[in-house]
Order: C-alpha cells, then sequence, then structure tokens
C-alpha cells in the first residue's frame, strides 16, 4: 500500500531561519502530512522568526528548541529534551550550513584555516554529531535528510569552501548510511537547485546564478522550497523505504547538463 | 514619493532589526547605529528587493551604508 502519510511520527527539522528557508519549504510538506514537527534554530537571533512562522500552522503539536550545533553538550542536551517531550523520533531533516560571507567570493585558494574549518564545523560535522545523538530515540528506525549542492561535486564560481564542505557532507551521508542501515534508519541527501534563501544570498553574484537555471536547466525554472519540501517528504515516507545513501537531485535537472 | 518611500523603507528595517522606526532616520548607518550584522543585512536587501521589485546587485548592496542611500537607491532604480 502506498503511504505518504507522515501521521504519527516525530521529525525534527533544524534550520529554519526565516519564511524564504528551505527548511520551511520542507516544514510545510511534513506538516501537511501529519506529523508533529520538533523545530531547532540556531540561537536566540532566529527565535522570534521562527515561532512566527511555527504559529501560522495552527498546531499545538510541534515544538521549538534551541540547538547550536558547534556544540556537542547543547546537541545532547536538545535530544534530551526531544526524548522526555516525544520520546520516539522518526526522522531529521539537517539543513544547516555556514561559511563567513568573505570566503564566498573570489577565488577558494584564499581560504582560510579558520574559515576552512568554520564551514565545515557547521555544515558537515553537525550532521554526523545530530545523527549520533539521535540514533538512540530512532528506535523504530526512519529517515535522515540533509541538504547539498552541486557545487559540492564540480565548481560552481564562488561557491568555494562551501563546495569543499558539501563534499564532505555528501561522503557523511554515505557512511552515517552505511552505519545506521542496520537500525533501519536511511541517510539521504537533496541536492536542491539554487533558491533565493538567506544561505545562498551569501553567495557572491547568486541573481546570476538564477538566472542561468531559469535559461539553461532542462526544465527552465529555479527550484523552489515547495519542490525541495515534496521530495524531502517522500524521503521521509515509507515510500522510500529501500533508499538509502543516495543523493537526489531536485535542480530542474541542471545537474545533467554540460555545454 | 520619496517621502512614502521612506516610510516604507522605515517600517522595514525598524521590522528587520527590531529597532523603534523613529531612531530609522535617513542619516541612520546600518551597521554602526542600527547595530546590523552581515545576516541582517543580506535579509534587508532580500525585503527591499521584495517590497520594491527590484534587483539589488552585491556592488550596488555593498555601497549601501545609510537609510537615506536606501531611499536614494530606490528613487533611481525604480521603473
Amino acid at each position: 500500500m502506498v503511504n505518504l502519510s507522515l501521521e504519527g511520527k516525530n521529525i525534527v527539522i533544524m534550520g529554519v531561519a526565516n519564511k524564504r528557508s528551505i527548511a520551511w519549504g520542507i516544514a510545510q510538506a511534513v506538516h501537511q502530512a501529519g506529523a508533529r514537527i520538533i523545530f531547532t534554530y540556531a540561537g536566540e537571533r532566529f527565535k522570534n522568526e521562527v515561532q512566527k512562522l511555527v504559529d501560522t500552522l495552527e498546531s499545538d503539536a510541534h515544538l521549538l528548541l534551541p540547538c547550536d550545533v558547534t556544540n556537542d553538550e547543547e546537541i545532547e542536551a536538545t535530544f534530551r529534551t526531544i526524548k522526555e517531550k516525544v520520546g520516539v523520533i522518526h526522522g531529521i531533516a539537517h539543513c544547516i550550513a555556514f561559511a563567513n560571507k568573505e570566503e564566498l567570493s573570489g577565488e577558494y585558494l584564499n581560504t582560510t584555516r579558520e574559515g576552512f574549518l568554520l564551514a565545515h564545523n557547521i555544515s558537515s560535522y553537525s550532521l554526523t554529531a545530530v545523527a549520533k545523538a539521535a540514533r538512540p530515540l530512532m528506535t523504530e528506525g526512519g529517515a535522515i535528510i540533509t541538504l547539498t549542492y552541486l557545487g559540492g561535486e564540480r565548481v560552481v564560481q564562488n561557491y568555494n569552501v562551501m563546495g569543499v564542505a558539501k563534499a564532505s557532507l555528501d561522503a557523511s551521508v554515505k557512511y552515517l548510511a552505511n552505519d545506521l542501515g542496520k537500525d533501519g534508519i536511511r541517510v539521504n541527501a537533496i541536492s536542491a537547485g539554487p533558491i533565493r534563501t538567506l544561505s545562498a544570498k551569501g553567495i557572491s553574484d547568486f541573481n546570476s546564478v538564477l538566472k542561468m537555471i531559469e535559461e539553461r536547466a532542462p526544465m527552465r525554472r529555479s527550484v523552489t522550497p515547495e519542490d525541495v519540501g515534496n521530495a524531502a517528504l517522500f524521503l521521509l515516507s515509507d515510500l522510500a523505504t529501500a533508499i538509502t545513501g543516495e543523493t537526489l537531485h531536485v535542480d530542474s535537472g541542471f545537474n545533467i547538463i554540460a555545454i | 514619493m520619496s517621502d512614502d518611500i521612506l516610510a516604507r523603507v522605515k517600517k522595514i528595517v525598524a521590522e528587520r532589526l527590531d529597532v523603534d522606526e523613529a531612531d530609522v532616520t535617513p542619516e541612520a548607518s546600518f551597521k554602526e547605529d542600527l547595530e546590523a550584522d552581515s545576516l541582517d543585512v543580506v535579509e534587508l536587501v532580500m525585503e527591499l528587493e521584495d517590497e520594491f521589485g527590484l534587483e539589488i546587485s552585491d556592488e550596488d548592496a555593498e555601497k549601501i551604508l545609510t537609510v537615506g542611500d536606501v531611499v536614494e537607491y530606490i528613487k533611481s532604480h525604480q521603473s
């Protein structure tokens, strides 16, 4: 029986920053599918914004918790709280990345050691840290998804250190999939086409990347948070029960184009 | 017309940076007077692009330092 419903499931969504966030697109799809959502946000500056968005869902079931993914104790504390409040979790959407804005332009060569480590810490290692903290709560199996980008597979101008961090994230997805497969936990990545989010606008000359997709991608259109939300729902649902370690491109087909 | 633009800019800036509209004067600098950090600036640029239906290039965004600069930019770029 085909089943897209997430009724009775608890899904953690990490990384909503504002209404344009891809994580918010995922949250809306997951909410419509009937799940209880545990939102985590990256510090006080995002709290009010996320709270306002959560209020628009008009559901008492969802929770909102802080989680600084650079801090192992805080990750553990967050998942301890989640365990107390909901017990079991069935899915995680990890939508977290960061790099210094000045390192998202010009030559990759100029990346500093500090900037390199910062980008990898927040954008890549955090998935592993979160998976480790979440595993004891995923007693009924489930799915973890993360957001990656083409710039981790091939060179995208200005994406620089974030591309290298995404390559590390992509490899983590495969190793985590192997570790967690025996517990019935699937780990996959969505490689979304460029979307006009807060993170994307930090990349130098982002507007022209968006235009190029609209002109050159097979579907001749850019991608929306709703597009990604639908794909995320699929990967989190029981329609994807034998899919793990995979990268699903949700990019209007842009990744197949060479010249 | 420019008063109307200023009023709309004030509202967006006050809401985004969580400051009093009264502090959002044309002379106010985003980074120094209104204490905007780099994420705030990017968010503001996006809000302004949406509100006024225009595209602010990275190059132009770097030149916008005060609330008055924004109003001038919008006046000269709005079709």
